[in-house]
């Protein structure tokens, strides 16, 4: 049966540590053209330029080849074409779909109507599971391991999608989280209860300072403007969710600082040139487990 | 109380459905599709209940639910009680069933959800937490819950 990687939740424990194993042998070695003669389709029906590079290059160091689009413009979506018949007429040009759409379920939709395996590469406000993947890798990488790690996740808890996959993923490694939010960008009370289910202890707070020495990943989002209808209480608490340089004397040795990117303002940029941040590694992690998904998916590594 | 046998006896063949919350029965006689029936039909609501504070009951004569149906009035009526009567008697008396998932008869409340801009039948995981009945989207994830479920046709 095809394997699709639409939601985090589609792999289990076991799977998310076999990317990690292929990942790193894809770091060591990212020559490896296995994909010669498969064509992957890039369908970025929502342009981001980050993660659709990231992708493709990916799939080029495998050797394979990618068709597809940057954005809807030049497509006959611009015609009125449905998303169903699009989706199914590349299916017989490829042997891969990896897309980004800005509706929340496209890619669930998409791994139905077609019989290839389904990437989502993001979609909407609900799922990137390649960044969850490469988010572990960078923590695994840098803490030696998953297990039993205290992992603070700062910013808007409420909306990000990033910090609610990477609860759902880490919540199999025994992790104490610290969720750092300001009261209307709380996490939401399902991914407490979920956690609570599972017997997995975590801290609430709405501010850094008393925790951040204790914890072994530091994990920053943005705060958006949008989210507040009170713009005074935007203005009253976007400064307590900036993480500045002075602030990381005190910090364990190994902690390490990730974010999502792209990055506004939550990170000063004096905190660029500590050992401790690890955002921009990050990126190149990116595509090593990419590699390592395409390469899953597809059969070609076991 | 005596309404609620009054109405049952009142039908001699058909379909009495009891138990109903008050705010679920409008949303009923859509996914039944009453506003199409032809038979008797007669409705009542707001009737105290020791039970649920207040309820509403529908009676339908000669028709008889079929297993689907009452699914649906399962996930707005979670305590609904469908009674088959039969030459004015109680035949079967049966307290709806939620089923695990369901398929096409429910709106996905979130407006970003890819069912709600393409033609494609909505599927839900049910959910039950305390007393109340949520829906999980099987396309985006995100949940419908019972205030704001919205029945399509």
């Amino acid at each position: 049966m095809k394997k699709n990687l639409v939601s985090i939740t589609d792999f289990s424990k076991e799977e998310m540590l076999k990317i990690m194993d292929i990942a790193a042998d894809f770091e060591k070695n990212p020559y490896q053209r296995i994909l010669l003669g498969k064509v992957i389709a890039s369908l970025f029906f929502e342009p981001s330029t980050r993660t659709r590079l990231s992708f493709e290059s990916a799939i080029n160091r495998l050797g394979g080849r990618v068709i597809g689009f940057s954005d809807t413009s030049n497509t006959s979506v611009s015609k009125g074409e449905t998303f169903h018949d699009t989706i199914s007429t590349i299916s017989n040009y490829c042997d891969m779909i990896v897309m980004r759409h800005s509706l929340e379920g496209a890619a669930r939709y998409a791994s139905e109507v077609s019989r290839l395996p389904v990437i989502n590469a993001g979609d909407g406000a609900n799922q990137h599971p390649s960044q969850t993947l490469l988010d572990m890798y960078s923590i695994m990488k840098t803490q030696g391991g998953l297990d039993g790690l205290n992992i603070m996740l700062v910013g808007d808890l409420k909306y990000g999608r990033t910090v609610h996959s990477l609860l759902q993923a880490m919540s199999h490694f025994k992790t104490h989280f610290t969720f750092v939010a300001p009261p209307g960008l709380a996490m939401p009370e399902e991914y407490k209860e979920h956690l609570n289910e599972l017997g997995i202890p975590f801290t609430e707070t709405t501010e850094m300072g008393k925790y951040i020495n204790d914890v072994d990943i530091i994990y920053m989002t943005r705060v958006q403007r949008e989210r507040f209808s009170d713009l005074m209480e935007y203005e009253k608490v976007k400064n307590a969710y900036i993480l500045k340089n002075n602030m990381l004397s005190e910090t364990k040795d190994n902690m390490r600082i990730l974010h999502p990117l792209p990055r506004v303002n939550e990170i000063a940029t004096d905190v660029d040139s500590n050992p401790k941040a690890y955002y921009f590694n990050q990126t190149e992690n990116g595509v090593y487990v990419r590699m390592a998904i395409i390469s899953y998916l597809l059969g070609v590594k076991k | 109380m005596e309404t609620k046998n009054l109405n049952v006896k009142a039908i001699e063949n058909g379909t009495v459905i009891d138990h109903i919350p008050s705010e679920a029965l409008f949303k009923i006689i859509h996914i039944l599709e009453l506003e199409k029936e032809t038979n008797l039909i007669t409705f009542g609501s707001n009737f105290e209940s020791k039970r649920m504070g207040s309820k509403a009951i529908i009676k339908i004569a000669n028709r008889y639910c079929a297993d689907d149906e009452i699914n649906k009035i399962s996930i707005v009526a979670p305590m609904a009680c469908v009674n088959t009567i039969k030459n004015y008697e109680v035949v079967d008396k049966r307290n709806v069933v939620v089923p695990e998932s369901i398929e096409g008869f429910v709106k996905c409340a979130n407006p970003a959800c890819i069912t709600n801009h393409e033609k494609i039948t909505t599927k839900f995981l049910v959910r039950k937490k305390n007393d109340e009945l949520n829906l999980r989207c099987r396309y985006c994830e995100k949940t419908t819950t019972q205030d704001n479920m919205v029945i399509l046709k």
